[in-house]
């Protein structure tokens, strides 16, 4: 097989100190390999990985930056979170963000002439709404007719892709605005206040925080985040022990929704600024990376978001300052996340030494018999 | 609308199914041994930039389906080396499998972006072709439409029937039992992540040097997410992603061919059409519930490692 | 890697430069900022490797480095997703030291205004766009010009009387191109059609394909498209059809079936820009060049088009190219027959560029959205 001299051991449980060193190594390994592979395009590696690592957050405007890319990831993601610990594998954050942007991207046009601290406030709460209405698509469609939320999410995607394109196209274009697919910008009423004056962060970001925090709080503190633990580990054992799964499969994809709605309105009113066929950067998908990066733990997806967040700024910095297509970055990424998942095998198993492993069908008999 | 647009309808419906098809049985084969690779469409990609430059290198077709399908493989390897070997994730594995390969392919490609190639051509066969209407539907297409079904056929066959198809199953359903009766669940599971990867490969040689003979970057254009959707949607049946894979792709030729015929609506509603069209097949088809979840893959997705 | 190298290039040119530099100073202590070369940033929308909208400004970027050499030093990020990091990038070239910056896509209008207030002394260049400001231009090509001459090939040479037209979402830029082509193709066949099938999508080779085959097979005879990928050309090869290609020379795709295609010169603008920000005259305008300006043009011409028609294109092309007709010269008739603009009245550019109606000859209505 692939190890012969070297193989794997289940430790008895899983490894803290390794828990920690795995990011660190896997950082160690990609800062090597991307080294190397810069080196052989001519690049001076040092200078090459400080652009892509520390030149981005060499001032606070980069430190904001990463803030505004970080907000919206990270509320999808917590909500990602929740869902994928019951093992409801909602794929649909990107659909509920879309339709949380276009939801409170209309109220606001609607709300365009009316000034007053309310307004902002209905804004996000409708986006939110519509985001959790998305969400409970899925959730019908899944207790209801038991159809996979896989499929019907990364279907409901599109649709509400698809919806964004009919209203910016249709009935939301600027009327003053030739035609062209794109809202009037939204007023200073449904703008997200900055946290400093000259840069875009906005106070979504403590939305976010706010949510890694709850969602945090539900999953270890509450009765409910233990309930979905269970159902996500074992579903027989939940049945057993009384706990409604449909309840459940409705309270996290609802959660999920409403978050991924707040991410999405808030990327409207905030740096954005206005309806427009590209509200989203994929951050539905990326947050889904993130949630595994993260191992499911708000610390880690907290730090995966900001990790994420950083490369592609770093891509576009090595962009302007050392000409390096768009591509290596994809390239240096994939490498990235490579090592990470690759590197948590070392905190449930242990590398050991074994004499060349030929006892493969002794083993299957050892199993027969550990198991009889 | 007359014969001869729906025959034209139908012919087209097959091309556009095809590359689906590629990816769904490959995909298929991948999760019914419980691999979950969401990978494809950086897969595709790879088997698309490489077979193309091999066909420009070579200058034949041929060389070029083999470089997309080596090419494919070579990726499932990556795959299989962290998802099996070193158990991680599998849904984080492929998604980053897909962002590596974007990246990649990108990166290869671009000395090759504006070539052109001959790529290859129908190949009506003799005697078939000529039946009247479905001579033209089914019998006149390019070699590698016929070979998505000998691939079909063969899957089928090894599923219903072969000691071969059990094997899978069995490892797709529980890993330790099948490692007790003597199965070596890694080998399965790597044969089945790379045939996964050569049917990748092959659907991006498909796109690249047959369907639309260029490459550009990105070319397969999300055709490797709904695959996977559609491998679901078939509840693991290859049966049933035929049949998904030529309705999806009736669905978006209707798309165009409604507009047309002066049929008026928005372009947007409209490509929504085969979205909730999916949607609505599905909770068709899971109103069978039981069913559906009897032929999932019981270990889908849950990494397995012997004990050794 | 050519990429790189160019990179490498005018670095170690630049280097050299400003050694000469010092050496003048040295001397007789003058004229020190002209050896700092121009720097010229470029953001764009899609990769460089698209064939189409991207690759043409590249091209152009590339033909502007040809012209100026040392004087510019050029960088562009590609992909940039016309969302919330497209202010990002557009900043920091901004913060970088750029002196001038192009944005080459529709969703970067607002975000360029918002940097350019941040960064008075930086010359911004934005395509497509309506908006200005004190350092922000705008600018186009008006390729509905080269869409036109297109339109009286395709006029002259369609058996069928249907030409199929394979168009990505309804704005003015999409609109005024499928207007200009029908009335060139209708001024010399008033019998003709244009069949319009919107793919909703920019780029989707498959797909672009199977919208140009539908087309096929409701008759059309020729056809042409606003998306990027050269797959309508492949199709109309495979079938034995007429195509007109859009954004570059498309006949490597189908040496038979492509007549021409309506291209971009991007560069020729670049380098008037560039040389107007280095001798001090750049202004903020509305730059709308076309084949005066030789920024529009036709690729070469088929050979299977008849001598008459190619005299007649090149006696149109001359004809615009000194002023004496515009493409919406009135009459212009809408779709129901109406005469919008009557004889001897011209469209307006700012009427050109709110396009939401079709003219007569074009099959099918305008989608709503």
């Amino acid at each position: 097989m692939m190890f012969n001299r070297i193989a794997l051991e289940k430790r008895s449980s899983d490894s803290k100190t390794m828990s920690y060193l795995s990011p660190v190594l896997a950082i160690l390994l990609t800062l090597i390999s991307g080294g190397l592979l810069f080196a052989s395009l001519g690049q001076d590696p040092f200078h090459a990985l400080h652009t892509f690592f520390v030149a981005p957050l060499s001032d606070l405007y980069g430190w904001t930056e990463l803030g505004t890319k970080v907000a919206p990831l990270l509320l999808c993601a917590m909500g990602l979170t929740l869902c994928f610990r019951a093992k409801i594998w909602n794929i649909g954050a990107e659909g509920q963000f879309i339709l949380g942007g276009l939801g409170g991207g209309y109220i606001a046009l609607e709300l365009l002439d009316v000034e007053g601290l309310w307004v902002l406030p209905c804004v996000l709460i409708f986006g939110a709404l519509c985001g959790m209405f998305w969400a409970a698509l899925a959730a019908l469609l899944k207790t209801r007719f038991g159809a996979n939320e896989i499929l019907t999410t990364i279907m409901l995607n599109y649709i509400a892709l698809n919806w964004l394109l009919y209203g910016v196209h249709g009935p939301l274009k600027d009327p003053e605005g030739f035609n062209f697919p794109e809202s009037a910008m939204l007023s200073e009423f449904t703008t997200l206040p900055v946290i400093f004056d000259d840069y875009r962060l906005n106070i979504s970001i403590y939305f976010a925080l706010f949510a890694a925090a709850v969602i945090w709080a539900l999953m270890s503190k509450t009765l409910i985040g233990f309930q979905i633990s269970v159902m996500g580990e074992d579903k027989a054992a939940a049945r057993f022990a009384g706990f409604k799964e449909t309840r459940l499969t409705w309270f996290v994809l609802l959660t999920c929704g409403a978050l991924a709605g707040l991410a999405g309105v808030s990327e409207v009113t905030g740096p954005v600024g206005q309806l427009t066929p590209y509200i989203s950067s994929g951050y539905g998908y990326t947050a889904i990376i993130i949630v595994f990066l993260g191992r499911m733990h708000p610390v880690g997806i907290v730090l995966a978001s900001m990790l994420l967040a950083l490369t592609y700024m770093g891509g576009e910095m090595a962009q302007m300052d050392l000409s390096l297509p768009k591509s290596l970055t994809g390239l240096f990424q994939g490498m990235l996340l490579f090592y990470l998942l690759a590197c948590d095998l070392l905190i449930s198993y242990r590398i050991v030494r074994k004499p060349a492993s030929k006892n493969h069908s002794q083993s299957a008999t050892q199993n027969i018999n550990a198991q009889a | 609308m007359d014969i001869e647009l729906i025959t034209n309808i139908l012919f087209a419906t097959i091309r556009t199914g095809t590359p689906l098809i590629l990816i769904a049985l490959g995909e298929m084969v991948c999760e019914k041994s419980g691999v979950l690779n969401l990978g494809q469409e950086g897969m595709v990609l790879m088997g698309a930039v490489l077979g193309f430059i091999a066909s420009v290198v070579t200058g034949h077709a041929g060389f070029g389906i083999l470089a997309a399908i080596f090419a494919g493989m070579l990726m499932s390897v990556l795959f299989g080396f962290l998802a099996i070997s070193l158990v991680s994730n599998q849904v984080a594995t492929g998604l980053a499998l897909t962002i590596f390969g974007i990246g990649l392919s990108a990166f290869l490609g671009a000395g090759y972006v504006g070539m052109a190639i001959d790529g290859i051509t129908a190949w009506e066969i003799p005697y078939l072709s000529d039946i009247p209407i479905i001579g033209k539907i089914l019998f006149s297409h390019d070699p590698l439409v016929y070979l998505s079904w000998g691939i079909f056929g063969l899957l089928f066959w090894c599923f219903k029937s072969t000691r071969l198809g059990l094997t899978i199953r069995a490892v797709g359903e529980n890993p330790e039992a099948a490692n007790a009766i003597g199965i070596s669940v890694m080998k399965v599971r790597y044969g089945a992540v790379l045939f996964g990867g050569a049917m990748a490969g092959l659907a991006g040689g498909y796109l690249s040097i047959a369907y639309t003979p260029m490459w550009s970057e990105g070319m397969s254009a999300g055709r490797g997410w709904i695959a996977l959707a559609l491998v679901v949607f078939a509840s693991w049946k290859a049966e049933r992603i035929l049949l998904g894979a030529y309705l999806f792709g009736a669905a978006s030729i209707m798309h165009l061919v409604l507009q047309g015929l002066g049929f008026e609506a928005s372009p947007n509603l409209l490509a929504m059409l085969p979205y909730a069209a999916t949607i609505i097949v599905l909770v068709v088809l899971a109103s069978d519930a039981v069913k559906t979840k009897l032929s999932t893959p019981l270990a889908l997705g849950q990494p397995y490692r012997p004990q050794v | 890697m050519i990429r790189l190298a160019e990179k490498r290039l005018s670095k170690k040119g630049s280097t050299l430069t400003k050694l000469l530099t010092a050496a003048t100073l040295a001397v007789s202590c003058n004229v020190a900022s002209a050896a700092d070369p121009l720097k010229v940033g470029f953001v764009y929308v899609g990769p460089t490797g698209d064939a189409g909208w991207t690759y043409a400004h590249d091209e152009g970027r590339k033909y502007m480095v040809d012209q100026l050499g040392d004087q510019v030093e050029t960088t562009f990020v590609e992909s940039v997703a016309e969302g919330a990091d497209s202010e990002r990038v557009i900043r920091q070239m901004a913060a970088k030291g750029h002196d001038l910056i192009f944005t080459t896509s529709f969703g970067y209008m607002n975000p360029t205004l918002k940097v350019a207030k941040r960064f008075p002394k930086v010359k911004f260049e934005h395509a497509t766009g309506y908006k200005r400001g004190k350092n922000t231009g705008t600018y186009f090509a008006r390729a509905y010009q080269g869409r036109y001459l297109t339109g009286l090939i395709a006029g002259k040479m369609t058996e069928s009387n249907v030409i199929g037209y394979v168009a990505s979402f309804p704005i003015p830029e999409v609109i005024r191109g499928i207007n200009a082509f029908t009335k060139g193709a209708q001024e010399v066949n008033p019998d003709v059609k244009v069949k319009v099938v919107w793919a909703s999508t920019w780029y989707d080779p498959a797909k672009e394909r199977e919208a140009a085959e539908t087309l096929i097979l409701q008759g059309a005879d020729i056809l042409t498209q606003h998306t990027d990928s050269a797959a309508v050309i492949q199709a109309a090869q495979s079938k034995g059809k007429f195509a007109i290609g859009y954004h570059s020379d498309m006949s490597p795709y189908g040496a038979k079936a492509h007549l021409t295609a309506t291209i971009h010169n991007w560069g020729a603008l670049y380098t008037q820009k560039a040389k107007s920000v280095l001798d001090g005259t750049w202004k903020s305008e509305d730059l709308w060049p076309g084949i005066a300006e030789g920024v529009t043009d036709l690729a070469p011409l088929n050979d299977a088009i008849p001598a008459d028609v190619k005299a007649l294109v090149m006696a149109k092309k001359q004809e615009i190219k000194e002023g004496k007709a515009r493409v919406f010269d009135g009459p212009v008739l809408n779709q129901a027959g109406e005469e919008v603009v009557p004889a001897g009245q011209s469209m307006s550019d700012n009427d050109l560029k709110g396009f939401n109606w079709y003219v007569n000859g074009v099959e099918g209505q305008l989608p709503k959205s």
